[in-house]
């Protein structure tokens, strides 16, 4: 399978992951020979195969329904890169902010 | 022997117990081994000074309070976590103190150490190899007696491929053993936190410790692992081991085969019984393993968005980016059947392999074994920009993530050094077992290194320092 240098910009947007026109090319070329390999997939018979997602085998698993510590807010802001007033400041999403 | 840095863990707990040292001279012995050696190898990122407490020397994608926690990212440069793991909380409690935060491949991405972002660990048997990874310090600081043990993750080999390649003993425990809240996530179905280890009686002790229900990962079943070092016998006793014809095809190297035939040899003299088995969806096992692992990598960073913790995602690293585009064009719209949909289910068929290998009710064996790896360590930035060839290191360790069993991998001998002045380099060998059935891989593991002592080897680099150490101090701080 390749992957085509606009398919890897358009994936790269998705995945909100900047990258240089370097990055581009070699990512195009770079994965382009990894689904080659994952081409193999193809060639296993998975007719009637039910996926596999977990492996523990643990349904509903419960727990008592009360009340906990958590992070202060303090706490909570420590790693936050900016932050205002107590809270997260992010960048505005309608308009530059 | 007159050095307390090369006790394992159960020696060193049975030492402080009769007071033969002190827990602030076991910390001054190790962090004075540090000193001389990390800047060799590169194997920690950040040490603690303390004086209380056994060390332990924790991968830099455990979360740590209070203390730097970076996944060997520079997205994380200025992370310090308000929270420990349920790992370190465990510990904790076990009088077991953090030494240090230990190098890895960025968000544990790798197999060689080498895409950690700010420096490649270096592997103490030979400083131009790599450790592999991507638990690279975790294994290098154990395999140069810089703590008494470690802890590493392992998404897809990454305990117990750097243990073989850098001569120690990583134990990944079933999928479900040991909780994973607090372990920077890469792929959340098959992530598990294990000890690195100079013994296989120190990984049990470990696993005792770490494992048991948490509430707070809901994938953590309520199974704690009990250790009793009086059970395990000498001889196995007709126990049934399978050798996978599959782990010995081409692309392994003939001298890494060689140890391993005699590795085995010598479980037959230790009376196991060997049978060849046939594991036959393992050559599918990687392909599975390339769409399912960046699939969840891709979901797994989107949280890296600068606003809560961490810089912006331009500070991801190439294998990151390169894994995170992968995965998001697997999961796009239009291609998630032919991608994630299907690698899903070549992993049910992946998982039933070992589950007939294993079946009682149909003469299975009781554990696999076969190599960790296809070579031994290989030179720093060889494989560096073939993200492909890099991938197939780990075609021996994915499989049993996907199926979500155990497994170990402990030292076994050397690939002989050469004329031209290779020196010797580790091999280890890999022993699998049954989904929550660590009993019997230890069990296994404990015979053969009693009758081997593999585990004693040192590398030269750390055996020169020790005597030159003993020297000097004429025994002072010896034991």
């Amino acid at each position: 399978m390749n992957l085509t240098l606009d398919q890897v910009k358009h994936v790269a947007k998705l995945a909100n992951l900047p990258l240089t026109p370097e990055e581009e090319e070699k990512y195009s070329e770079q994965l382009s020979k990894v689904l080659d390999y994952i081409e193999q997939l193809n060639s296993v018979d998975i007719t009637n195969v039910e996926p596999t997602f977990n492996v523990t085998g643990q349904v509903n698993v419960m727990r008592e329904d009360t009340t906990a510590g958590c992070f202060t807010q303090e706490e909570a802001l420590s790693n936050a890169p900016k932050k205002k007033d107590g809270m997260f400041e992010t960048k505005g999403v309608f308009e530059d902010e | 022997m007159n050095d307390i840095t090369t006790l394992t863990l159960t020696e060193t707990i049975e030492a402080i117990k009769q007071k033969k040292f002190s827990e602030e001279e076991l910390n001054k012995a190790y962090l004075k081994k540090i000193a001389i050696i990390n800047p060799k190898i590169n194997s920690f990122l950040k040490i603690q000074k303390n004086s209380r407490g056994i060390p332990a020397a924790i991968k830099d994608a455990i979360l740590t309070k209070g203390i730097k926690t970076t996944a060997g990212s520079k997205i994380l440069s200025n992370f310090v976590p308000p929270y420990n793991a349920t790992v370190i909380d465990k510990l904790l409690e076990q009088n077991i103190s953090v030494i240090g935060k230990t190098n890895c491949d960025e968000f544990a991405m790798g197999g060689s150490g080498e895409n950690s972002a700010f420096r490649p660990t270096k592997n103490p048997w030979d400083l131009n190899k790599v450790t592999g990874g991507s638990s690279s310090g975790s294994a290098a600081a154990i395999a140069a007696d810089l703590s008494v043990f470690s802890l590493g993750s392992d998404t897809g080999g990454s305990i117990r491929q750097p243990a073989s390649l850098c001569g120690v003993v990583g134990l990944k425990p079933t999928y479900g053993r040991v909780s994973r809240y607090g372990l920077i996530p890469m792929a959340s179905s098959l992530d598990q936190i294990g000890p690195i280890t100079k013994s296989v009686e120190d990984a049990a002790l470990v696993l005792d410790w770490i494992s048991g229900a948490d509430s707070l990962d809901a994938n953590c079943k309520d199974a704690k692992f009990s250790f009793t070092p009086s059970r395990w016998e000498p001889k196995l006793n007709g126990l049934k081991v399978g050798i996978p014809k599959e782990y010995f095809g081409e692309g392994l190297d003939p001298k890494v085969k060689a140890v391993i035939e005699e590795a085995i040899k010598k479980l037959e003299e230790l009376e196991a019984e060997i049978v060849e088995i046939s594991l036959p969806h393992s050559q599918y096992a990687l392909a599975a393993y390339y769409i399912i692992v960046p699939s969840e990598v891709s979901s797994n960073m989107g949280r890296f968005d600068g606003i809560r913790f961490g810089l912006g995602r331009e500070n991801l690293g190439q294998e990151v980016k390169r894994r995170i585009m992968l995965g998001t064009f697997a999961l796009s719209s239009g291609y998630y059947d032919d991608y994630y949909a299907k690698a899903a289910k070549v992993r049910t068929l992946v998982k039933q392999d070992f589950e007939k290998a294993f079946d009682p009710l149909a003469g299975g064996v009781d554990v696999i074994v076969g190599p960790v790896s296809p070579t031994t360590a290989w030179n720093l930035g060889e494989k560096i920009d073939d993200p492909l060839k890099m991938y197939l290191s780990d075609i021996y360790t994915i499989s049993a993530n996907l199926a979500g069993i155990p497994g170990i991998s402990l030292p076994c001998g050397f690939s002989p050094s050469t004329s031209s002045g290779q020196a010797r380099l580790p091999v280890g060998l890999q022993i699998l077992g049954k989904q929550w059935d660590e009993e019997t891989i230890l069990r296994v593991g404990f015979a053969y290194e009693q009758a081997t002592k593999w585990h004693l080897q040192e590398p030269e680099l750390v055996s020169r320092v020790e005597s030159q150490e003993s020297r000097q101090k004429g025994n002072k701080t010896g034991f």
